[in-house]
């Protein structure tokens, strides 16, 4: 079993989850409640990595990365290496990679809260980010919890763009799906089937136990209600 | 702006909104409130929950100039804009807009966020029992009654101690009971707060019972302004005849008047009869037209004799239905009259289809309608 691995990417989605919490949140509420007339445009944007092959953003961020870019020379010459091939250039690819994944659900769920809540809201005196916390918020959790739990069983099962940015290092960037890869290779099919099964139980236990949980505590699901 | 119109202000609202909407629809309106209910009646699509939203801030108007208790709200010229959470309004929605996931408590509290703690509790207090729902602090919207909720979302407008109170259809979907105990309510309160609260509708019967004042909206215009009575007796324009309900119009010519006695004799169009009028004057230009109400008209059986009543008419029974308590008679006395009466009336008088009447109508019971031209309105 590649004790490493399974760690790694663990740790991996973990850190994904929390970075677009971080930055998914805002950019679906911006998103959602934005005039700005290009807005198709930004969607457009964080929608892409849902159809574009992995190894085509992969390759661009690869390319975006190295050393012949101005991004990959300056991270080079404030932490002294390369991002290509290393842990957080695995999170950098996997967050936008996942962004999709976090970014739909939210602004989906956020869409469906009653406009007029959050005019009363505003006409109480409240502030857009009081408004968001005490009401969009708790009435669109949902959409959240799913946007959370899609990123994390996303970027678990990642393949394309951890090759092409992480390449194979062990305790680095080798991934499960990556491991898994290798046994194939090498012909090893009961350990790629040790890893495999596990993967595919672990990722239904987790998404089982969170929907099931999401639906009786909150009963709202934005999107099939 | 002088001083003297600055303290005019002080307690009142006063509105001027210029909002393109569509391509053929616009509002432009202007009005005045003091402390008080002014009722702000229109029909569907006339503009009143945009002007509600203007003065709120929820709607940017094109052009225009708000003031609440002197307080400029908005001033397309100076480039003021104070936004919805600063502007000290109650907003009460058409669909309350209660927070579903908040208890009631919460819900009224929300609005009180930067008050002390022990200040805001007996703020809360003090409302919920003005309002009567002190009973259902821990409750949550959902499972409150139509009345209970209305209350919830009053106290919650209220306890901010808003400079101006609007409201959006809030109470139509009630009945007449609950409705009149939530006015009774709200009455209370204003008098030791006396801001202005401005109550939309599109119900006649809420429009010309409930406020102190009346604004008709049509088509984005305010086409009239005063106390029920006055909106309502003299409806000089057709349009507000029509909207008030006056069942009867016919279209007119004057054909004498008598100005000792104020009077004018009037002759309805394809027709033998003739009816008198209170003097007033009119445009001879514009179409002119007599209106009056069904309720106003009484019915006798033989010729009257010995009444003050101006016009007494011979005509037929052609129709008589019953809607609800009342009846609907259609009266041919060279035009069709719509007569309404009671049940009891009705049967005393044994009426039935086919019988011969006489319709008797006061001079001040046929009300002038000069025109259709709404712009040239006050």
């Amino acid at each position: 079993m590649h004790w490493s691995a399974i760690i790694l990417t663990l740790r991996l989605a973990l850190v994904v989850c929390m970075i677009l919490l971080a930055i998914g949140m805002p950019i679906a509420y911006w998103i959602t409640y934005t005039h700005w007339r290009w807005r198709f445009l930004a969607e457009s944007v964080v929608a892409l990595p849902l159809v574009l092959p992995p190894t085509v953003l992969g390759f661009y961020l690869l390319v975006a990365m190295g050393p012949q870019s101005p991004v990959g020379r300056l991270y080079e010459s404030w932490m002294g290496h390369g991002l290509p091939f290393t842990f957080a250039g695995l999170v950098v690819g996997s967050v936008l990679y996942s962004l999709p994944f976090t970014v739909q659900p939210m602004a989906a769920a956020f869409a469906l809260v009653d406009p007029t809540l959050i005019n009363a809201s505003a006409i109480l005196g409240a502030s857009r980010l009081r408004t968001f916390v005490r009401i969009i918020l708790p009435l669109s959790i949902g959409g959240v919890i799913t946007g959370v739990v899609l990123t994390f069983a996303h970027t678990l099962g990642e393949f394309g763009v951890v090759l092409m940015i992480g390449g194979n290092i062990p305790g680095v960037s080798r991934t499960i799906s990556i491991a898994i890869y290798d046994d194939v290779q090498a012909l090893d099919y009961a350990s790629a089937n040790n890893t495999a099964l596990l993967l595919l139980v672990f990722s239904f236990a987790v998404l089982s136990i969170l929907y099931a949980v999401n639906r009786s505590i909150w009963a709202v699901w934005p999107m099939h209600r | 702006m002088t001083a003297a119109m600055l303290s005019a202000a002080a307690t009142s609202l006063s509105v001027r909104v210029r909002k393109i909407l569509a391509r053929d629809f616009s509002l432009e309106a202007e009005f005045e409130a003091g402390a008080g209910i002014t009722m702000l009646f229109g029909q569907s699509g006339s503009g009143k929950s945009t002007l509600l939203s203007c003065i709120a801030g929820l709607i940017v108007p094109d052009a225009g100039h708000i003031v609440l208790d002197a307080k400029v709200l908005f001033d397309s010229q100076h480039k003021v804009n104070i936004p919805a959470r600063k502007r000290s309004v109650g907003y009460l929605f058409q669909n309350l807009a209660l927070f579903p996931h908040l208890t009631v408590e919460q819900n009224v509290q929300y609005g009180l966020a930067k008050v002390p703690a022990a200040v805001r509790e007996k703020r809360v207090s003090t409302i919920l029992e003005s309002f009567r729902i002190a009973h259902l602090l821990a409750g949550k919207p959902n499972e409150l009654s139509g009345g209970e909720r209305q209350r919830v979302a009053l106290a919650r407008s209220l306890v901010t101690d808003p400079k101006v109170l609007l409201l959006d259809e809030p109470l139509t979907a009630l009945d007449a009971l609950t409705k009149s105990q939530i006015i009774a309510d709200l009455r209370a309160w204003n008098a030791s707060h006396e801001i202005p609260i401005i109550y939309v509708t599109h119900a006649v019967t809420e429009a010309f019972a409930l406020g102190e004042r009346v604004i008709v909206l049509d088509k984005g215009r305010v086409v009239a302004k005063g106390t029920p009575q006055e909106v309502l007796d003299a409806p000089r324009r057709e349009l507000i005849a029509n909207l008030a309900g006056f069942e009867n119009v016919f279209d007119t010519t004057v054909e004498s008047v008598s100005e000792a006695q104020g009077t004018m004799n009037c002759h309805l169009t394809g027709s033998e009869v003739n009816l008198e009028v209170p003097l007033v004057t009119v445009d001879h230009d514009a179409p002119i037209r007599v209106a009056i109400r069904a309720g106003d008209i009484m019915v006798a059986t033989g010729k009257p004799v010995g009444l003050s009543a101006r016009n007494t008419l011979k005509g037929v029974l052609v129709s008589l239905r019953r809607e609800v308590v009342t009846m609907i008679a259609t009266v041919n006395a060279g035009v069709n009259f719509e007569v309404h009466l009671t049940p009891n009336a009705c049967c005393e008088l044994n009426l039935k289809h086919g019988d011969e009447v006489w319709l008797v109508i006061k001079t001040y019971s046929c009300h002038l309608v000069n025109g259709d031209d709404v712009s040239a309105v006050n």
